[in-house]
């Protein structure tokens, strides 16, 4: 499969279209570097479970051509731990806002990447709630204007990299829409490693975040995901500090997965019945 | 012999674990909270002795999705809770409705609201476990009173939550799980157990995850076979594909509850001890049925013509069969540990509401054989 030249309409429902998202939204350019990337990898579709939440992002699994799973506010990674550890074999993948991962779901975030359990979480970070009409997430960070914010924010931001690198997932990376290309590396990459990851991947939301704060267009707050951010390590940092870091933060292959790990409590167990 | 090794003498929650195990539970997600605990312990030690999963989640909530996402594997999933844990529970059980995904979720009920008693009885769940969860639904909930029942209740749960792809809520109280007594584990082929029904359809031809059949069993597909399609708790039509027209809304909530509201008959168990001349019938279940079962052989003893009706399927309420057992009664206790929960469907049910009365006690303690006996006497005009 991975010789056979891409096709989109082979990964998605057709009949789910047209997509919800708003013109300009950096949403199906995640859709489209994760297709690609799984086309890459040579996954077989019916290995492929998705599981998301409630939010813009989560409509992306009712998009495509595998198993899916559209669940409840905040609580993918929860079902998608139950279907991964049923059944090892199956790839999950959980897309997810910034309010269905950190807020709502902050929890579970936390603990899967705990775990280790080898699922890979892309958080579609484009730092505001936007199905319920623009609302400020954790991810908004101070000074934002939004709807439930008409003053400012006051509330501090999480940092997705430093929070799942503490929290223990053993692969961690960030991009943008802006770096399409890479944004599909990543997530190729995401995905073979064994435990639990993340990639942060930046989106623009034009419609709210970008209008209540005065970014521009589409394109002007893409241009933005250019200009702002930086590989990793990049001499750009010495100079200006604030610049957003984009690349693998986090690769260890030596962590246990937990799966794996369950299966040595299985063998234990069966040992000690003997 | 083997049936020696069939004998137990166990906690009411071991028996629960017992019943589901026999049933051929392989998926157990769950969190401590007292008094379903040892639900989970036991289950923590017995799944990966026979190549089960266990996991213990970081919430209720987590644990109630784990499973479900268990569930749509293939496995057959239960976790365990009380409670505080059974109220954070509801949303994910309401999309188990939704989504028609078979799981088995017992609430050993403790004293509440809130935090409530946790260490003491109550049966103040049983309207929660009707309504706990937001939205026009059916559901299906089970209680018993001794250990050999709440092991039957168990394999007849997992049965249920497969033939109509359901959740179905056990609802033990903190008497019952916690009480040690005998069980004695039936041979395999004693109780009969339903397997998941898979779909026929082949590879490449169109499967509907979300047309019933005839018979109105909806034959699933594993998460990871051939079959692609998609879950949610939107409302969706036969493919489970998203929708709000307003035929497929209406069709598939009429599904939703037709599917168990019609078979509620079927769905009824019950036990009955001396009924046929009864001028006094004690309906009770759970632990609150033991101290009934044992004033009434009291009473019986003594010539007063008395019998008890045990409800082991409290959901959906056996309306029509309650009014049938307690036509001819003078009067109608309600036995239960709460402020009237089964009374007022036993009111509803019965053609004289006026003879139906409520023995209740909500402070912690198990009803007693003497309380239902005082409230019987003032009835019968007696005095205490």
């Amino acid at each position: 499969m991975a010789t056979k030249e891409f096709d989109f309409k082979y990964y998605i429902r057709s009949r789910f279209f047209p997509h919800i998202w708003c013109p300009g939204c950096g949403h199906g350019i995640v859709l489209g570097s994760l297709l690609r990337a799984i086309h890459e990898l040579g996954l077989d579709k019916n290995e492929i479970v998705m599981t998301s939440g409630i939010g813009c992002s989560s409509r992306i699994s009712g998009y495509v051509d595998f198993h899916s799973l559209h669940t409840i506010h905040g609580r993918a990674l929860t079902f998608a731990t139950g279907v991964k550890l049923a059944k090892p074999g199956i790839t999950a993948i959980v897309p997810m806002g910034d309010g269905d991962a950190l807020a709502i779901g902050g929890n579970h975030f936390i603990h899967a990447a705990r775990r280790n359990i080898d699922i890979t979480a892309i958080v579609m970070n484009n730092r505001i709630y936007g199905m319920t009409g623009g609302q400020f997430s954790p991810l908004s960070g101070l000074g934002k204007k939004a709807t439930t914010a008409p003053f400012s924010t006051i509330d501090n931001q999480f940092d997705v990299v430093e929070l799942a690198k503490s929290a223990g997932a053993s692969f961690v990376a960030r991009s943008t829409v802006f770096h399409a290309t890479e944004c599909k590396d990543l997530l190729k990459k995401a995905i073979s490693h064994k435990g639990f990851s993340v990639v942060e991947i930046l989106s623009q939301c034009p419609t709210y975040y970008g209008r209540k704060n005065k970014q521009g267009d589409a394109v002007q707050m893409m241009e933005g995901f250019k200009t702002n951010t930086v590989k990793l390590g990049s001499k750009k940092l010495e100079k200006n500090p604030d610049l957003i870091q984009r690349g693998i933060f986090v690769e260890d292959t030596q962590k246990a997965e937990y799966c794996e790990a369950y299966d040595k409590i299985i063998a234990t167990a069966m040992k000690g019945d003997a | 012999m083997t049936l020696q090794n069939n004998i137990r003498f166990v906690q009411g929650n071991e028996a629960c674990v017992e019943g589901a195990l026999y049933a051929g539970v392989n998926f157990f997600a769950g969190y401590p909270i007292t008094p379903s605990t040892e639900i989970a312990e036991h289950l923590a030690e017995r799944l990966p002795r026979q190549g089960g999963k266990f996991i213990q989640m970081e919430d209720e909530i987590a644990s109630m999705g784990a499973i479900l996402g268990a569930s749509l594997t293939g496995k057959k999933v239960m976790t365990a809770t009380s409670g505080p844990g059974f109220s954070l529970k509801q949303e994910a059980l309401g999309y188990a409705c939704m989504a028609e995904i078979p799981c088995v979720i017992a609430n050993v009920q403790r004293g509440g609201p809130s935090t409530g008693n946790p260490t003491h009885v109550s049966q103040g769940d049983v309207n929660q476990a009707r309504w706990g969860t937001h939205g026009d639904h059916a559901i299906i909930a089970l209680t018993a009173s001794n250990n050999q029942d709440v092991f039957t209740i168990t394999v007849e749960a997992f049965n249920l939550a497969e033939t109509y792809r359901t959740p179905v809520i056990i609802l033990l109280d903190e008497v019952v799980g916690h009480m040690r007594e005998k069980l004695t584990i039936p041979e395999q082929e004693d109780i009969p157990v339903v397997g998941r029904l898979r779909t026929a359809v082949a590879k490449g031809v169109d499967y509907h995850p979300y047309l019933p059949r005839e018979d109105g069993r909806l034959p699933m597909s594993d998460f990871g076979a051939e079959h692609r399609y998609n879950v949610t708790g939107l409302f969706h039509d036969m493919w489970g594909f998203p929708s709000n027209n307003p035929k497929v809304v209406s069709e598939l909530l009429r599904h939703l509850v037709d599917k168990i509201e019609n078979n509620a008959e079927s769905i009824t168990m019950f036990k009955e001890y001396w009924l046929d001349d009864a001028d006094y019938i004690l309906v009770s279940y759970g632990s609150s049925a033991r101290s009934a079962i044992h004033i009434a052989k009291n009473r019986r003893a003594r010539g007063v013509k008395i019998g008890v009706l045990e409800l082991q399927t409290l959901w959906p309420f056996p309306t029509d069969m309650v009014r049938e057992k307690c036509a001819n009664a003078k009067a109608v206790l309600v036995v239960e540990m709460n402020m009237g929960q089964v009374v007022t469907q036993v009111k509803n049910a019965v053609d004289n509401p006026n003879n139906v009365f409520l023995a209740n006690r909500i402070d912690g303690q198990l009803i007693s054989p003497t309380d239902i006996k005082t409230i019987l006497r003032m009835i019968q005009g007696k005095g205490v």
